[in-house]
């Protein structure tokens, strides 16, 4: 794969990837009642990801994730699996959705549930296979 | 009024787009038919910013930025291939 030497393209980069990923944390942590979710929030985290893949090469872009894609994929799964567990304590069926209420001076109330902790799963899920996708055909070529 | 303005907005942005997939299908060089495609993505993200206004939906705008990031994208993909010496004439 032969690296871009774009000095244009590197510095957009640079630019676009945080904003990128702010913009997918605001789509995943206002998903569920208004539109958002794990799975758009983790497409598009993958491609600001996929974005410096681009820009870079295969090995920068590893060391910049600090995680294999399969890690991700497996801490994704394992969370959306926990996110189940609370509500069989309270003898509800695997996977009801519980809701806790917490009150932060300054902030006002935030709301913490299962469908959250599912969602972040998912949006983890997503991001690891498409990058798994992406850095395999990055190799091969 | 707002009705008129918008219909007339979809109008020229349908129009733009037949002339464009046009573009797309006769363009001579692999160029041409990326820059067309790169051209379709702007006019969609057009169109869905005006389909937010018609229907003042807000949340319909969010949709048009992750359509304009995946064409940069996209654009940069193409670019890459053409980079790397991709058919020119294909």
């Amino acid at each position: 794969m032969i690296e871009s030497k774009s000095l244009i393209l590197h510095t957009a980069t640079r630019f676009l990837l945080p904003l990128q990923l702010l913009f997918s944390l605001f789509l995943l942590l206002r998903g569920h009642d208004e539109p958002g979710g794990g799975f758009i929030a983790g497409l598009v985290a993958a491609g600001a990801i996929a974005l410096y893949l681009f820009a870079f090469d295969v090995p920068s872009t590893k060391r910049m994730l600090r995680a294999s894609p399969h890690d991700l994929f497996g801490l994704g799964l394992l969370l959306a699996a926990v996110s189940g567990i609370p509500a069989l304590f309270l003898g509800k069926p695997y996977l009801t959705a519980l809701w806790w209420e917490l009150e932060f001076p300054f902030f006002g109330e935030i709301k913490l549930s299962t469908p959250l902790l599912f969602d972040i799963g998912v949006y983890l899920v997503v991001i690891g296979s498409v990058l798994s996708i992406v850095m395999t055909l990055a190799e091969a070529e | 009024m707002p009705e008129l303005i918008t219909t007339i907005a979809f109008a020229i942005l349908m129009a733009s787009l037949i002339m464009v997939v046009v573009r797309l299908m006769l363009g001579p060089t692999l160029p041409d038919r990326v820059v067309a495609l790169e051209l379709i993505a702007a006019i969609v993200v057009g169109l869905i910013a005006t389909y937010s206004i018609a229907t003042e939906v807000a949340s319909f705008l969010d949709v048009a930025i992750v359509m304009a990031l995946m064409a940069f994208l996209a654009a940069i993909g193409f670019a890459r291939f053409l980079e790397e010496g991709g058919a020119r004439n294909a």
